[in-house]
This record gives structure tokens, sequence and C-alpha cells, in this order.
């Protein structure tokens, strides 16, 4: 500012002055300009000091640095440096490895792992020699085995080759994917249904196609890894209610009823949960949730990966054993690859909710359709369910599951049963008081699970655990301690394949390792 | 008879090679890779097709404003209805409904059987300006200049088919698992050691989705601390991924060596933003070939870079795998570098295989980890026996094991198709973008209006091609993209030029200037050179305007010299 004013004080201030207002002068416009600036400061100096004074600040606003999100710019806390520093600093650096070293828990993972020689089915041979009793697949109804399906498998390979090559959206399409559609549809009682290549990543890009940033969704807090993930991505505000607890959601609820702003738009609001939940083996009470969702108004998107197929007369699921209208829920996302053996995942619910998703879930636009024999053995697995002799298997199977359940809940001192008692998902926990008196950790459980999972294969029995979600690299301890972790549990899927007899002696076993494995460890 | 209709349905599949001249080995043979030269379109097409966007969000407004006063029940979707709030927001969706579903006929056309040399469409009408489509029941049969077929994979018959047929009779259609629970087979690991030899690496594992091998890649391999520097174009899986991973991300123009060097230096001199600590780790993820664009990522110059700079390097081969490279091992066999030089290679298994799912390969202490906590490896079901068959054998074709020269064959045809039809479409005056050994193909249409017109005119001469554009694409630069695959035949590739030259004609699509290629022979030879600057002046590069009997008669043999 001084060695602006300076040159006022000097001799040559009139020429400046009169060479800076000729230039002035030349500028179109200026006249206006000096003659506003003039009657203003003629009425009322004060308002001149004050545009000036706004001037100013504008001019200072717009030169000043910009505060850079990714702190590149300038006030982003940048350190100016130099090309030698910058060098060095470079050299200097060096990454850790891409990845970690295993853990503890993960070698002994890793030992246990089994490979499958041939096909799969309730008696596996493994690549070990060993021929043991698989309870380890979703293979409910052995529909594996079937030579039936087989053989329509082929003739599809016969006109259709096994993949589409191209996304849906760009000739991958095809009209056994509008048939497999149409038969989820009818077959759940929905308006229409669309396939997605895999199941896994289904509910991922289904969440985010309709719940935006600033969109509000409360979750069970027992959801599956996909749910998780599906959550994140779309950026949207998550509210987490007590695990299959009705009261819980409720005040979730009301609370964010009472939270919504009374005149701004409204924001869509969704309940996600698991039908049959994927770590914990329970049942939702469907009716009271409809009830709920009703009643304050929110959206339902339902993960039914397990239970299409599991529940229910014909399999239709939960909307079926709970006898609930399909069309209460306004997602119902599923899987194709569990026990209907066939491949991927579906989305059914109103057309709307469907043709929105062909152009807005990523998993289904960035990805190639599924291989057109996935699809027609779905269809066809799905249609076997409706007959009689689908009914008769999934009797079968709710038989086997029972006996299953009766060998380890209430016989073994140490297991308890979370799964319902006809379910052929089993998953067992360790006993509350069991845990409690001997003081087990987390890291105990787990343990402890997979030593009998591993003392049942050495008795010719596959069963496998619970898998713990796997953190974000680099969480802090902090993060980690918040993280929800399913309690370490067996999973036990029952197989029709198996005879009764069978079926007891492998639960015996079970029985027994959890007892072997608990003194042991005395 | 029998035999007859046996043999054309195999060709229909993938067709003969009617001379050893139509081969070629696609390498490259230069030392500095160069950037494609980007042709533009005169100022009349820039300003056109902005007028004609504004046009059609004006009519859109406009509709949507009397639509809304008079046919209330129509837009019901984009209000409240009792309480809940509407799943689609008005804006959001103002592009699909007033831009997209009037050209709803070109795209998620439905097809039936093979997407081999030909693709059987389901014709289908719609009554209401694409609302809805109804099936005549009538089937197309079109040439497929659309699917990711590279090698012609996608077959119903043959040994490739033969193999899978076998595999479900012994092995099963599903393991109805996850990989680690009891979804892992011992043909699982046979295809992750072909899969791992083939890209040229110790150790590969295979998922049941290319997206997911992305989404879930990511996040167990980056995290806090970490950053990931993306080329701008990447694919939305990689977008996806990186987004879970919650590692700090950062993008550099597309294939724009300086511009990822001046990122690089900024960030590993700057570290972490407020705290200044320094990066765990650098992550560059780009893609081997982009499948918009056609262009090849510049492996040299990455590989360069990373000898300085000590970054991790993630190439996903999504569209590269099979498609480039005297072997088809993908990007690092058509340059000739060493695959130990990239940390990660990602690729599917959907495109040049004609399978499903998807793969990442990379030193084995990686790949070991990845099993164990890899969410895909222990949530999402394994990948099934008859897609992981299809894949063995068609990685056995490839590397000669079974069907010896075939899978070479295929690999040489593919290399001269590609070539062969890029030269012809620039010499016809299309302006083409991409690399010159690029199996994918995009001509630039500009105009909004000549997307839906191309497609339509392609089908009436029974050629199905894919049109792209916003959002897949910038605003103005729509385009159609040719996929070529060594299923097709030159006559094949004749017949789509021909289409070309005609809808060339009638929608003005010749109007590239010269400066990417395609010039007249005799043009090649007048260098005029600015003795100033030693630049080539550009007022003596002809447009080239070929004639297609030209273009048919001199193609085979100048494909094989370097295009220009």
């Amino acid at each position: 500012m001084n060695a602006f004013l300076q040159p006022l004080g000097n001799a040559t201030t009139s020429d400046l002055f009169s060479s800076v207002s000729t230039s002035f002068s030349r500028v179109p416009g200026s006249a206006i300009i000096a003659r506003y600036i003039r009657s203003s400061y003629q009425d009322d100096p004060v308002r001149s000091a004050v545009e000036l004074f706004l001037f100013l600040f504008a001019l200072r606003y717009i030169i000043s640095p910009r505060y850079g999100v990714r702190g590149g710019k300038k006030g982003g806390g940048k350190v100016e440096l130099r090309d030698d520093e910058i060098e060095d600093l470079v050299e200097e650096w060096t990454p850790e490895p891409l990845v970690g070293e295993l853990t503890e828990a993960e070698l002994s993972e890793e030992k246990s792992r089994v490979v499958i020689v041939g096909q799969t089915g309730p008696k596996v041979k493994l690549s070990t020699g060993k021929t043991v009793t698989n309870l380890a697949s979703l293979n409910f109804y052995n529909f594996v085995g079937s030579e039936i399906l087989k053989e329509r498998a082929i003739h599809t390979l016969r006109t259709y080759g096994v993949g589409p090559c191209g996304p849906p959206g760009f000739y991958g399409h095809q009209d056994v994917h509008i048939k497999t559609e149409h038969d989820v549809a009818t077959h759940l009682g929905t308006a229409a249904c669309i396939i997605y290549a895999q199941a896994f990543s289904t509910i991922s890009s289904v969440i985010p196609a309709f719940s935006k940033r600033g969109d509000i969704i409360v979750a069970d807090k027992a959801v599956n890894y996909s749910i998780r993930r599906g959550l994140q991505i779309s950026r949207s505000q998550i509210k987490w209610f007590e695990h299959n607890d009705m009261k819980d959601l409720e005040r979730v609820l009301k609370e964010v009823v009472k939270n919504t702003p009374k005149k701004a738009p409204l924001t869509r609001r969704f309940i996600v949960t698991e039908a049959l939940f994927e770590s914990t083996g329970d049942v939702i009470d469907l009716p009271k949730i409809v009830d709920l969702k009703f009643q304050y108004k929110f959206r339902l998107i339902l993960d039914e990966s397990l239970s299409y197929g599991t529940l229910g007369l014909t399999g239709r699921g939960i909307t079926e054993a709970q006898n609930v209208d399909s069309k209460n829920i306004d997602m119902i996302v599923g899987s194709l690859s569990g026990p209907l053996c066939g491949g991927g995942g579906f989305c059914a619910g109103s057309n709307e909710v469907v043709v929105h998703q062909r152009i807005n879930a990523a998993s289904y636009c960035f990805s190639a359709a599924l291989p057109a024999l996935l699809a027609t053995t779905a269809s066809e697995t799905i249609a076997l369910l409706q007959t009689e002799e689908g009914a008769a298997l999934m009797d079968q199977a709710r038989e086997l599951s029972r006996l299953m359940r009766a060998q380890l809940d209430p016989r073994s001192e140490w297991l308890k049963v979370m799964s319902k008692e006809d379910s052929p998902y089993i998953i067992a926990v360790l006993k509350n008081e069991a845990i409690e008196a001997k003081k087990w950790s987390h890291a105990d459980q787990e343990a402890i699970m997979q030593d009998i999972v591993d003392d049942c294969l050495n008795k010719g029995v596959l069963i496998t655990k619970i898998k713990r979600m796997p953190s974000a690299q680099g969480a802090s301890v902090k993060d980690l301690a918040k993280e929800w972790q399913p309690q370490p549990a067996l999973k036990i899927c029952v197989v029709v394949g198996l005879t009764k007899k069978e079926l007891e002696s492998a639960g015996r076993e079970i029985r027994h390792a959890a007892k072997r494995v608990i003194n042991a460890r005395k | 008879m029998d035999d007859q209709l046996k043999a054309a349905k195999q060709f229909a599949e993938f067709g003969p090679l009617r001379s050893h001249d139509h081969l070629h080995s696609s390498a490259w043979e230069g030392n500095e890779f160069p950037t494609p030269i980007e042709d533009l379109p005169g100022l009349f097409y820039v300003l056109t097709t902005y007028i004609s966007y504004l046009i059609l969000i004006m009519t859109g407004h406009l509709r949507d404003f009397f639509g809304k006063m008079f046919r209330k029940e129509h837009y019901k979707h984009l209000l409240e209805q009792d309480g809940y709030a509407p799943l689609n927001s008005d804006f959001e969706e103002f592009y699909v409904r007033r831009l997209k579903t009037r050209i709803n006929d070109c795209f998620s056309r439905p097809t039936t059987g093979v997407p081999g040399r030909f693709i059987t469409l389901l014709e289908r009408k719609s009554n209401d300006n694409n609302q809805s489509f109804r099936f005549t029941g009538k089937t197309i049969e079109t040439l497929n200049m659309s699917s990711y077929n590279y090698l012609g994979f996608a077959q119903s018959e043959g040994p490739v088919a033969d193999a899978v047929e076998t595999s479900i009779r012994q092995k099963g259609i599903s393991l109805t698992s996850s990989r680690a629970d009891a979804g892992t087979s011992d043909l699982h690991i046979e295809v992750e050691d072909l899969v791992a030899k083939f890209v040229g690496k110790p150790a590969a594992i295979v998922f049941s989705m290319g997206f997911v091998t992305n989404s879930t890649g990511f996040p167990s391999l980056v995290g806090k601390g970490d950053l990931i520097i993306s080329d701008e174009l990447n694919h939305s899986s990689i977008r996806n991924g990186a987004r879970l991973s919650g590692a700090m991300i950062t993008s550099f123009a597309h294939n724009d060596m300086e511009d990822l060097e001046r990122i690089l230096r900024e960030h590993i001199s700057q570290g972490q933003p407020r705290t200044h600590r320094p990066w765990k780790k650098i992550l560059v993820a780009v893609e081997g070939l982009y499948s918009m664009e056609g262009t090849m990522c510049n492996l040299p110059g990455l590989v360069a870079l990373k000898k300085k700079y000590k970054y991790n390097l993630f190439v996903d081969e999504a569209h590269s795998i099979g498609g480039l490279g005297p072997q088809g091992r993908g990007v690092c066999d058509y340059f000739g570098i060493d695959p130990a030089d990239v940390d990660i290679l990602m690729g599917t298994l959907t495109k040049s295989f004609g399978a499903n799912g998807g793969y990442l390969a990379a030193d084995e202490a990686i790949i070991r980890k990845l099993r164990c906590m890899n969410a895909a490896s222990l949530f999402a079901e394994s990948p099934t026996p008859p897609v992981l068959v299809q894949i063995a054998a068609a990685l056995k074709m490839i590397s000669g094991e079974i069907h010896q020269g075939e899978g070479r064959e295929r690999l040489q045809r593919l290399a001269f198709n590609s070539r062969y039809l890029r030269l012809g479409l620039k010499r016809l005056g299309f302006i083409v973008y991409g690399h010159d050994d690029s199996p994918i193909i995009p001509i630039m249409l500009y105009h909004p209006a000549k997307m839906p017109a191309f497609s339509r005119e392609m089908l009436k001469r029974k050629i199905s091609v894919v049109v792209v554009g916003y959002p897949a694409t910038p605003l103005i630069s729509s385009r159609a993209r040719f996929c070529v695959s060594a299923a097709h035949t030159k006559e094949d590739l004749d017949l789509m030029l021909r289409a070309c030259d005609e809808i060339g004609d009638i929608l003005q699509l010749k109007i590239s200037s010269g400066i990417s290629g395609g010039a007249y022979p005799e043009d090649e030879q007048v260098e005029d050179i600015d003795p100033k600057t030693g630049a080539l002046l550009k007022s003596i590069i002809k447009a080239p305007r070929w004639q297609l009997d030209d273009v048919l008669l001199r193609g085979v043999e100048d494909t094989k010299l370097p295009l220009r």
C-alpha cells in the first residue's frame, strides 16, 4: 500500500492523474461510470464508501486462494517445494508392501481349506483322497446331482454357447433371461423381475440404484457383507437397529420421522434387512416389518438370498412362509445360485422398480449377462419346486433338518442352534453360559469353531464356519472396535441325498467334535 | 443334409478363413508409443450438435410442462405419493424420459442363440413411442459387430463346447457354495494355474463376475492412508472398487504420462492431505484397452515411471486379454514387457474366452492373502464348472496345447480384421478413434440424432452395432462402436465397409480431416515441411475420401503396412 501511496506526494502526481484519466476515458462506457460515481458521491458519500468497501471485498474474495478438497491447491496446506527437494522426497519414499503378511487366523483357515475333486454332492471326494459327507454347500435338494438338469443344460449349451459376451444393454440380454425373469416374477407373484449375473453383487447394486446421498436407510445390525457394501456405496444416511428387534426398529423409524423437517421435500426412506440371516440363521418377523413400513412410510428392500428356494411350501421364500403378499415388499432380492443350482441373482418388484434398475444398477449395466445355461437351470429348478416332486424334496429337507438339529441342540452341552427348527441352513454358536463361564473372547470362540471344523473333517464330515467380515485396509484400532462382527458360529447345510442314518451320525460327529475340542482346551 | 445344416450353423458362429493373406500378428514394433491423433470435426458439426441437444432439451421441457398440466397420470411417479418420496427424481430422470426413451429401440435389443459371427435378434415393435415393446415372434439374423467375442469362442459347436458338455456330465452345473466354504474344486485350481501361466504371473485367483473382481479387489489391496491414481476414463467397476476401499482417489488425464508424472511428484512430495504423512502406498490403475475409445494404455511409459516413482501398477485387461499381443496375452505381450513389471494383472473371462467371470493375477503372496480376505472369495458364489471348462479349453487352444495352430490362427485373424476394418473406415473418411491394433473401433457420429439413425440404418442392412452417447461419452462425442472378432471373415468386413460407406453418405459422417491417417497413397509422398519448425504443414493433408472399390482393392495389402 505504501509503495502505491508514495507517488501521490510527488510533483508528478498531476501528470499521473491526467494520464490515468485519459486512458480511463478511452474505455467504452467509462463516462457512465464516472457520472454515476460523481452523482452518488454528491448525494451520499457514505454510500460511496460502502460500495467501495463491497467492491474491495469482492476483489479480495475472487483473488484469495481456493480451499481445495484434495489439498492440492494453495491454502490446502500445500508446502511449496523446489524441484530438487521433490526429487529427494521421491527418492526417499518407500511404499509399504501391497498386502500384509497372513495373520495366524488366516493361516489356520488356509490350512483347513478343502479342494473337491470332481462333482460336488452329499458325499465328495477331496484332493487329499478322502471321501467326506458334505454339509458345507447350499445344495439342500441335491439338484447338483440331477441328470435331467444336466441334459437340459447341455441342450442350452448347444443352442447358446456359454457366455453371452456382452452386457445386457449391448446385445447380451437373451430370451432365456427374459424367461427366467418371468419365471421368478410369477413364482413370487410380483409384476416384474430382473436377473443379475451374480447373486453376491446383486444387492450391493440394488441399494445404491435407489438410495442416494441424502436418503435414509434403516438397516438391521446383522446384515450380510453384500448389503453393507451396498449401503456404503449409496452414501445415504444409515441408521442401525438391533438385530431382529422390532421394538428397536420402531424406535428408529419413529426417530427418523420425527427428525424429518416438515416443509422440505421428502427424502426416500428404506428399511433394509435379510429374510433369513446369513450370519445368524434366524428369520425376521415379516408381517410386523410390513406393518411398520406402511405405518412410517418406508420402502422395504428385502434380501432373500438364502430364503428364496428354502422357506415356504413351494420355496417362494419368506412371503410364502409368513403369508405376506409379495406386492407389499418393494424390492425382493434373491439368489439363483444357491439351492436352485443355477447362477446369478434377481431383484423382483413393480415394473417401475425393475425398469429403473436396467439403466441404473451398476453391476447390471457394466457387467456381462448371465450365461444362458445357468439361467435355464434356474428356470428348471424353480418349476420343479412348484411340483409335487419338489414339495416332497422340501419336506424331506425339513425332516432331515429337524434330525440334525436334534443331534446338536439340546443334546450338546456346548452348542446352541440359532436357526429355526426345520431350516436346512443351520447356524450353531457356543452357549452363552459356557462363554461367560470360560470367559472366551471373540478370538477364542473363533479358534474353537475352526478347531471343531477341522476335527469334523478328520472324522469325515465337511462343515464350515461363518466368516469374519473383512475389515477395510488401514482401518484404525478404534474403527475396528466399532465394527459389527458375527458371533463365531458353525454353518451346517443339510442335504437331501443323505439317509437319515448318515445325517444323524454326521450330527453326532459334530457334537462330539465340539466336546473334544473344548475339553482339549482345558 | 444334417451335416450341411451343422456346417451352416458352425459357419454362422465362426466364419471360415478364406485366405492366409487375411492374417496378421498383433505386436508393437516401435520405440515410443504414440498417443493416437484425435481428429476433430469442423465447427459446423460441433455447433449443430450443441444446437441439437438444445432443441432436444427444450422440446423435452416443453413436453414436460404441458404433460404435467394435461396428462398428470403420466407424471405420477415423479411426485410424492401418500407420503412416499418418488423413486426417481424429476431432474435425474429427465435425460432418460426425454432423450433416451426416444431411441430405446437401439438399446438392449434382446437376442437368442450364440453371439458369434452372426447374432439373432428378436424383432420387437413399439406402439407407444418406445415406452414398451412387444415381440412380433420373428427373428432377424444380423452380422454381429457388437459382442466382445474377440477370439470367436462364443460357439455351441467345436472342441471347446464339446469339453464343456463333458464337464457338465462329469462335474455338474454348479458348486452352490462360496470359494472359501466348499466351492473350490480341482477345476478351479487348474484354471487358476492356466490363467497365471497365460498372463505370466506366479499365481491367479478367479471370480464369478468381472465387475466384482474389481469392486472387491481394490478394497483388499488399498485403504486408508493409500492413494489410488486412476485414469480418468477407467471403467465403472474400478471406480466402484476404489470408492469402497476408502483410499484417497485422484485421476490423471486419459493416457497422459506427463500429467501422471506431475500428479505423482505432487502427491509423493506433499504426502497425505493435512497431516503430510507419507503415503503408505500408491496404486496406479489403468485399463489395457479402453472399451469406449479403442485406445491402449501406454504401458512402456507407465513402467518407466513406475521404476522411478515406485508405485504399484494395476492393469485391468478386461478387453485386452486375448485380444492383444502376438500370443494373445494382453498388453504386456503386445509391448514385449515382462509381466513382472506390473503388480496386479486383472482381467475378465467374459470377453475373449466366451465364458464369464474375472481373475486377478499377481505374486504368490498377494494371491494367498486375497484368498483369505477378499470378500468375493469369502462370500460370492464360486465360478461354475461349465464356465471354468470353457475358460480352460479356450486358454489351452490359444496357447497351442490342444488343436495346435487354431489358437494362433484366431489371434492372427483378429489382428488382421481389426486393422483391415480400421484402415478401411479411415480411408472412407470417418473419424475413427483408438490405436491401430485395437479390436474396438469407435467411429464418431457427434449429433444425437445420428445415433438412432446409424443404428437403424445398420439394422436395415442386417448388421448389429452398438451406439453410445452421453452420459457414457462426453456430451458431443456420440459414437458407434464396432467390436471386431476372429469369427468375422474378410467378406463380412467388406459388407460392413459397404454399409458404412452408404450410411456415411446418407448421414454425412465422412468428415475426417486426414490428420489421423487414411490418406491417398500419392498424397503420402508429398511432405511439405515447414522450414522453421520442421512440422508437417497441415494444409497439404488432404481429407481422405476413397471410393469403396479402391478401399476393398488395396485393403488386404495395406493392412500389413504401418497404418497411417
